[in-house]
């Protein structure tokens, strides 16, 4: 039963990934881009990492991608006749050759690597959200703390770059 | 049990995907989405190598790649409310501000 699963969200989330990027129409590619969150999140599951499956449908799909939406819906956007750049052919060459090259290599790895100890009964044993808070919160602290003050810049980067310019600004730009 | 270097191959197919649109797209929104692409490209090579690994590291670092792609779309898309607000066009090879 598994591998049929596999094969469902591994084909369509490569089939929604092509969409996203081959249709012609913007609000279409957002949809297509769900299409391939949601069924990443499938793929998340099957490698038992359900926390991460949910964080990917909550954030990604619920957040982002909703961003996404909002900001396509206001500006309007018109459906461009010429939507992709002159010499596109070039770069789908180039992209193609390096593509196989990729996969050859992949198929020749073996993957060895040492194991770690959290194996899936382990991890059963706690739940997977509390095993990675535990790791989060222990291991990975500095990293956690350093992605704070991104996210903190982040929104306040948005905000001031979105901010309308009031008259007193104005004034004192042409002072 | 499904090999890794499936989960690898399906990765590497989104990524590639995801490099050609940021190549071949003209509007910006959408080569924002490629780069959501291929950071979902890159998140499932790392919960892969997690799980055949046993380790929960990957999936911690994949839960930041989250917050980074969050903190990306938010400002990317600010840049182009600022650039869609002064007349300039949305396509990216017509946003030639800063070019001399």
């Amino acid at each position: 039963m598994l591998p049929v699963f596999f094969a469902y969200f591994a084909l369509v989330s490569v089939v929604s990934g092509i969409l996203t990027v081959a249709l012609r129409n913007p609000v279409q590619c957002g949809i297509a881009l769900l299409s391939l969150l949601g069924h990443i999140a499938g793929l998340f599951v099957l490698l038992n990492a359900e926390f991460l499956a949910a964080v990917q449908i909550i954030i990604y799909a619920g957040a982002i991608l909703i961003l996404y939406l909002f900001v396509l819906m206001m500006l309007n956007l018109k459906t461009e006749e010429r939507y992709l750049h002159r010499r596109y052919a070039w770069y789908v060459l180039g992209v193609a050759v390096i593509t196989v090259e990729l996969m050859l290599m992949l198929l020749a790895s073996n993957y060895a690597g040492v194991k770690g100890s959290a194996t899936v009964e382990v991890v059963q044993q706690v739940g997977n959200s509390t095993a990675i808070g535990i790791l989060m919160f222990s291991d990975y602290l500095l990293p956690f703390e350093i992605v704070g003050v991104f996210l903190l810049g982040a929104i306040v980067g948005a905000i001031v770059l979105t901010k309308n310019p009031t008259r007193a600004d104005i004034e004192r730009e042409l002072s | 049990m499904i090999p890794l270097s499936a989960y690898v191959a399906v990765s590497a197919i989104l990524f590639v995907t995801g490099v050609v649109g940021v190549l071949v797209r003209r509007n910006f929104i959408i080569v924002l989405m490629s780069i959501e692409i291929m950071l979902n490209a890159a998140n499932l090579n790392l919960v892969a190598f997690a799980n055949h690994l046993q380790s929960l590291s990957g999936q911690v670092v994949a839960l930041f790649v989250i917050a980074i792609a969050a903190g990306e779309a938010a400002v990317g898309l600010a840049i182009i409310i600022v650039v869609f607000r002064g007349k300039i066009a949305t396509n990216v090879d017509q946003i030639d501000l800063l070019k001399w």
